[in-house]
């Protein structure tokens, strides 16, 4: 799937200080009937963003109209549970191109790399200086340099330079994918297969 | 030579490829697709203009969507209905073996694959579905995998993954009386959290684990992902041999003996390094029930929920989110809470010998007035079973009712949803927010404790009334 090519992106970041955000919370399963990958970031969350009568719930954190920006920061194990890309896909759509924990689930960060949406891992204090940060002034904003690999609280100049597979570095930054890797890996598939 | 796990093994034997500084090539030897995580990747696909690769190595069933009852008529939700339809179009458009909805072979995916003979030792398998850990009971390297990945499955019948790190969980001696895979399962997430395990791969060990079925085992595996890991396994044994051998897709005749002669050096070398591992003794295991909202909220049914006094930061604030949510309060004692409905059934504990165990532990009871109990064979096959013993006769005459098969109630994708605010006792694997319905609250537990409790109506620990 084509997504745009991501290289440095800075901007203030919505706070969800929750851990365990399951993928059922990001999108509930009853919101997986689509057959086509549109539309998702509607009910990103939403059994967290609307009340039982579809009305807005307006102190939670995407609601509030203070928070802004493409950066999405969640408590520890972010995005455990089940292997729904639709997770991925829903906050991509919402408009999120980067999630910053202290901690991820395989399978969503897998999927979140596999759809142009960037996992950046920091350490617990400096993810607790993030919070603080937005809390106190939520127009705070933050860099994410792909090709230094970094992430900086910009009014303060703190920074931690993150993690990534160097393979999955070079198809973010250039928007590829890993099936025309694959395809073109033909040859090789079938020798493996006849050995 | 290295000493190797019995993962390593498996893995090494389907690296097709290492891209530099990059993930490996790995080669799918079975691939199962059901028909919610498999819509976009065929598009994908159609988008590329690609066909799939090797039809003969995916099986497709669907089950997340589908009802429990009059499967015999058209899925009443509209969007329930296209998304079955098109994988059985999807399914003939590029000539994959579907198992439709009412025909002999339908199930839950992870059920139908085992009965067949389709997953076997030594196999490399992946489905849509993170509880495909389940085949890992066969010492197979089996895990979820998003839809991107199963498009690549499609494309190329491989998918490129970093290697994992490598795990073993080590169960020595007995289990109690009561106590099943499940709770092992339920057990170990408590000990080392819903995260405990990400990274890694599991191999699970000892002798309370190598006396367990191929269902127990199947069980345990299932609730791997539970822990953050992508999967787990057991090394294949006598008891693997037996189930496999026979099945429609196990190897037959000379092919058959060749094979098992593969599989039984499935096993890790001795001094093999892993990266962590835990061991635990069967004897601290008692039936275990969660409280709160992940699996790992889970204690011994006799104890208490902790007080969480120790707790502090986002550890507390998540902990009382959670209290508040299923409106218990901390410290509270979990038996003789009020419970509403029953769940038997999922990829989890839908299997023979769980409605033989929930069966024989309901045997001449009645169900508790004001218990609803959903029975969900976890396959047609499962069904025909337990019609064929005899175990219907038995839920009816307890005043229970057998529905057809599906996930059901694991995940409310279809009708099977409890309601806002109700509790349920359920077999399945999650019990996050809302996972079984928009405000339900789950509390999981094994077949015997649901048993206890459909006769009851409150949380009973199963040891008392056996």
């Amino acid at each position: 799937m084509a997504y745009d090519k991501f290289v440095t992106l800075t901007s203030t970041a919505v706070p969800l200080p929750v851990e365990n955000v399951d993928t059922d919370q990001i999108i509930p399963a009853r919101f997986l009937k689509a057959v086509e990958r549109k539309g998702f970031g509607d009910n990103l969350f939403r059994d967290w963003r609307y009340d039982k009568s579809n009305q807005p719930i307006t102190d939670f954190p995407l609601n509030d109209s203070k928070y802004t920006g493409k950066i999405l920061v969640g408590g520890k194990n972010f995005g455990s549970g089940s292997s729904r890309e639709h997770a991925a896909w829903a906050i991509y759509d919402f408009g999120f191109r980067v999630v910053v924990s202290s901690f991820f689930a395989d399978i969503f960060k897998g999927n979140a790399l596999n759809n142009g949406l960037l996992p950046v891992v920091v350490t617990p204090a400096f993810l607790e200086k993030i919070f603080k940060a937005i809390e106190s002034d939520p127009s705070t904003e933050f860099e994410v340099d792909l090709e230094k690999q970094k992430f900086t609280l910009l009014a303060t100049g703190e920074a931690e330079e993150f993690e990534i597979n160097p393979y999955k570095k070079h198809c973010l930054q250039n928007g590829l994918d890993d099936i025309d890797f694959l395809v073109d890996s033909k040859e090789d598939i079938e020798a493996f297969e006849n050995k | 030579m290295e000493a190797k796990t019995l993962f390593d093994k498996i893995w090494d034997a389907h690296v097709v490829k290492q891209v530099e500084g990059g993930p490996n090539v790995l080669y799918i030897d079975r691939h199962f697709i059901h028909e919610v995580t498999s819509p976009v990747a065929f598009l994908g696909l159609k988008n590329r203009g690609l066909k799939v690769f090797r039809p003969d190595q995916t099986t497709a069933t669907p089950d997340h969507n589908v009802p429990t009852i009059d499967q015999e008529l058209s899925i009443k939700d509209e969007l329930s209905r296209n998304q079955v339809d098109m994988l059985k179009s999807n399914c003939e458009t590029h000539g994959i073996t579907h198992h439709g909805l009412g025909s002999e072979g339908h199930g839950v995916v992870h059920i139908i694959g085992p009965e067949m003979g389709l997953t076997q030792p030594g196999m490399t398998i992946v489905c849509g579905d993170s509880h495909t850990s389940t085949h890992g009971a066969f010492g197979a390297i089996a895990f979820g995998i998003g839809t991107s990945e199963v498009e690549m499955v499609l494309a190329s019948q491989c998918i490129m993954q970093p290697k994992p790190k490598k795990m073993r969980v080590t169960v020595d001696g007995e289990l109690s009386k009561g106590v099943t895979s499940k709770d092992i399962a339920l057990y170990i997430i408590s000990q080392i959290s819903t995260s405990g395990g990400t990274g890694h791969f599991i191999e699970y060990a000892g002798s309370a684990i190598t006396s367990l079925s191929m269902e127990a085992r199947m069980t345990l595996c299932n609730l791997s992902i539970e822990c953050g890991a992508r999967g787990g396994m057991i090394a294949p044994d006598e008891t693997t041999f037996e189930y496999v051998k026979g099945r429609e897709f196990a190897p037959k005749g000379e092919e058959w003996d060749k094979t098992l002669a593969y599989w039984k050096t499935l096993k890790s070398d001795d001094g093999a390094k892993f990266d962590t591992e835990y061991h635990f003794d069967a004897a601290d295991i008692e039936p275990m029930i969660t409280y709160g909202t992940n699996p790992g909220m889970g204690i011994g049914i006799t104890q208490s929920i902790p007080t969480g006094s120790e707790m502090e930061g986002t550890d507390k604030t998540t902990f009382l989110k959670s209290l508040k949510y299923m409106d218990y309060q901390p410290g509270d004692t979990m038996t003789g809470k009020k419970v509403d409905y029953v769940f038997l059934g999922s990829c989890t504990n839908g299997r023979i010998e769980d409605f033989r165990a929930f069966a024989e532990f309901v045997k001449g009871k009645k169900k508790a007035d004001d218990v609803n109990v959903w029975l969900v064979p976890g396959s047609k096959a499962v069904e025909k079973q337990i019609l064929a013993e005899g175990l219907d006769q038995i839920f009816e005459d307890a005043g229970m009712a057998l529905r057809q098969p599906g996930c059901s109630a694991c995940l409310a994708m279809n009708d099977d949803k409890i309601p806002e605010g109700k509790y349920a006792v359920s077999t399945s694997n999650r019990n996050f927010e809302g996972r079984q319905g928009p405000g339900a609250r789950t509390m999981l537990a094994s077949p015997l404790t649901a048993a206890a409790v459909a006769v009851t109506g409150v949380i009973t620990d199963p040891r008392e009334l056996m």
